[in-house]
């Protein structure tokens, strides 16, 4: 299978792609990672600017489909809507009806990363913490995917805790957070301070998306409230046995 | 005197960071819309498929919609075959003028007003006050931000950012001065009923909304839970409903589908407590309703809406349910929109219907894109891609700064090397060249949060290096 790794993972939180391969490899995938990928294009398309957006996705789709794999995983749930369900829409947008065909295909023979690895083999053992999962926003509306993250941390000894603001957007949304940061800073400290809620507490906030949890993280230690957060991929990594 | 909008003059930002500053606001937000979506699930828990009803609405309006002027010239007919008036207002100025002139013809001076967004649209209040009226509005919380000069901060509940300790203060100041009055919410309605009776029965014009009209009957179909409504459309000797021209279902199986879920997505009822259907004036053996009946048909841009790729926010029946559910909306109310809508329905109609103000396209910001809206909303309205389709065609009219940014961000990112070059270089603060468009933007983002750094190997780097 193909890792689409995407941009925030590659550049920002690499440990979580390492954790990713593990994880694939040991769910006994042979995980391939063709070098042409960058970005999905998503900054471009939500601030409306398909056509450039179409230009970056289309490096990706490229190199993704050279590549040849059975399956594409991508460890971001927002990334994989954005192949999923968008790209066929952007490329046609911009009159690339072969590039929305192959998107299509590859669409259907793309996975988030949870999804993929509920469907494997896995050995994990008990990690013995207790969680606060956050349910990212395109993964959960989009794409539909809810249990299988909560049944891997289950699955990796991890206690969640009830959050009812687990599915609440973290105000991260992308451009969003550059064009109204004074919000995007207020959903977050809203989300953060929910926690508190849990009794006994969470030791720890987990999520699919790099790029929700990269803006709780930042929030959160600025207001001198450091919070661990970690991706999935790097928690289940750990429960490896 | 009129509350004003604050969409000119003002920025999408500058208003959503002053509401996120009003912790009194925040408080009133997070109480009152956990109250209704909580009551919203709990009434849809209630139904055997919600989802299938949902869809069926969907469908349902979709229908109408695809056949709106043949649905129109029918409910106009019968309206008329019942001795109601009929205007097709193109603009809010015809509306307003329209109404105007009725309350002139009859020499009207006092004016009651039923809770209506599309008159607050045209702005009538204001209009009617020239016209030497004296306007009140009697839905208990429409009344109390008249007091207050405001304008309505939800679309079901319009003074939602008061408590009632600021409603107590407006009651007492404004309403009777030198009344005290505590801050009971039982005691603070008895005492807008006691004021606003003498009003309904003074007043000479009644003027409502319309939530739903009923094209085989002629009938206008209001809900409420005050009874203000009924009193407004049945007391005074003349009658005007005005009605947004996408507020029409074909028939009362329609209508019956529609009721169904009004009331449950808003206020999390099964029914409102009051559900007026209003066909024709009072009739020889009737004892009560007005000697006249008006409707208006207010356009006012939604023509210009059907049959683009934007025509699907003309289902929306405004239960005020996406309100509730987005997270936006709970930091920063109402008001911060700028304008008569809010919420995720609010940032899709204020681009569409207020285009004249350049400061309207900014709406389809006010968004994360989070699609909560489109789960809680009994039409199943998808409200994230009509805001990408705004935000795509606000884009097609940037600036060239903002379209050369953009230019360059893809052609740096569409070729690996460059793509990795360009983010250490943001990062770091030091923009190697032009590709670095989001630098200024990452400042902004830093200053209220700790700003992430780039991993010192990319994840690339350490694959091609053979390390995993």
């Amino acid at each position: 299978m193909s890792l689409f790794v995407t941009c925030v993972v590659d550049l920002f939180e690499p440990d979580v792609g390492v954790a990713s391969v593990r994880l694939l490899r040991a769910g006994g995938c042979q995980v391939s990672c063709p070098t042409g990928q960058t970005c999905c294009g998503q900054p471009a398309w939500n601030s409306g600017f398909h056509e450039d957006a179409a230009t970056v996705a289309r490096t990706s789709l490229d190199a993704l489909d050279a590549d040849g794999g059975d399956a594409v995983v991508v460890p971001a749930g927002s990334c994989s809507t954005m192949i999923k369900v968008f790209w066929p829409e952007l490329f046609e947008l911009v009159g690339d009806h072969d590039a929305a065909d192959r998107a299509r295909r590859l669409g259907e023979r793309t996975y988030e990363l949870s999804s993929f690895l509920a469907t494997r083999p896995l050995s994990l053992r008990p990690l013995g913490r207790r969680v606060a999962y956050h349910h990212s926003c395109h993964m959960l509306r989009e794409l539909h995917v809810r249990d299988e993250p909560e049944r891997l941390l289950a699955a990796a000894g991890c206690d969640q805790v009830p959050w009812g603001a687990g599915d609440r957007c973290c105000g991260f949304g992308g451009m969003f957070s550059f064009k109204l940061p004074e919000v995007a800073e207020a959903m977050a400290d809203d989300k953060l301070s929910s926690l508190a809620e849990a009794e006994p507490p969470a030791d720890l906030v987990v999520g699919s998306d790099g790029s929700c949890l990269l803006h709780l993280r930042a929030r959160a230690e600025h207001e001198g409230h450091p919070v661990e957060t970690r991706h999935l991929a790097e928690v289940l990594a750990e429960a490896l046995a | 005197m009129s509350a004003e909008f604050t969409l000119v003059g003002t920025s999408l930002r500058e208003r959503t960071t002053e509401a996120t500053r009003d912790e009194r606001l925040q408080a009133s937000l997070a109480r009152a819309i956990r109250h209704f979506a909580r009551g919203r699930e709990a009434a849809f828990a209630t139904l055997d498929d919600g989802d299938a009803l949902r869809r069926a609405a969907r469908r349902m309006r979709h229908e109408i919609l695809a056949d709106l002027p043949n649905v129109l010239e029918r409910f106009a007919d019968r309206f008329r075959a019942n001795g109601g008036h009929v205007h097709w207002a193109v603009d809010a100025t015809d509306a307003n003028a329209y109404i105007a002139e009725v309350a002139r013809r009859i020499g009207a001076r006092t004016v009651v007003k039923g809770k209506s967004m599309a008159t607050e649209e045209t702005g009538l209040n204001r209009a009617l006050e020239e016209a030497g009226c004296t306007v009140v509005e009697t839905d208990l919380g429409e009344w109390i931000i008249q007091l207050a000069q405001q304008t309505p901060s939800h679309i079901i509940a319009p003074a939602v950012h008061l408590d009632r300790y600021q409603v107590r203060d407006i009651l007492e100041t404004q309403a009777e001065p030198g009344r005290k009055l505590d801050t009971e919410p039982e005691r603070l309605a008895a005492f807008a009923r006691e004021q606003l009776r003498s009003r309904f029965l003074a007043a000479d014009l009644g003027v409502s909304g319309c939530n739903v009209a009923v094209a085989e009957t002629g009938s206008i179909v209001l809900v409420e839970n005050e009874g203000n409504g009924r009193l407004c459309t049945t007391v005074p000797r003349v009658h005007i409903a005005v009605m947004g021209m996408e507020r029409i279902v074909a028939t009362w199986d329609q209508l019956d589908l529609l009721i169904n879920l009004l009331a449950r997505a808003g206020t999390g009822q099964h029914l409102s407590t009051y559900t007026n259907i209003i066909t024709g004036a009072r009739r020889v053996d009737e004892a009560d309703g007005p000697d006249e009946v008006h409707v208006v048909i207010l356009d006012n841009g939604r023509s210009d809406v059907l049959g683009t790729e934007l025509h699907e926010i003309l289902n929306c029946i405004r239960c005020g349910a996406c309100l509730n559910v987005c997270p936006v909306y709970r930091q920063v109310g109402g008001h911060a929109y700028g304008w008569v809508y809010s919420g995720p329905v609010g940032a899709v109609l204020t681009p569409l219907l207020a285009r004249r103000e350049a400061e309207a396209a900014e709406l389809a910001n006010a968004s994360t894109l989070c699609g909560a809206c489109m789960d809680a909303c009994p039409v199943s309205i998808p409200i994230q891609d009509l805001l990408l389709s705004l935000r795509r065609r606000k884009a097609a009219d940037a600036g060239a700064a903002e379209r050369a940014g953009w230019r360059a961000w893809a052609a740096a990112w569409s070729r690996p090397l460059t793509y990795r070059a360009s983010i250490k270089a943001a990062a770091l603060g030091r923009p190697l060249s032009r590709h670095a468009a989001m630098a200024p933007g990452l400042r902004g983002w830093a200053q209220g949060r700790t700003p992430p750094t780039p991993a010192e190997r990319s994840f690339m780097q350490r694959w091609k290096a053979g390390e995993l």
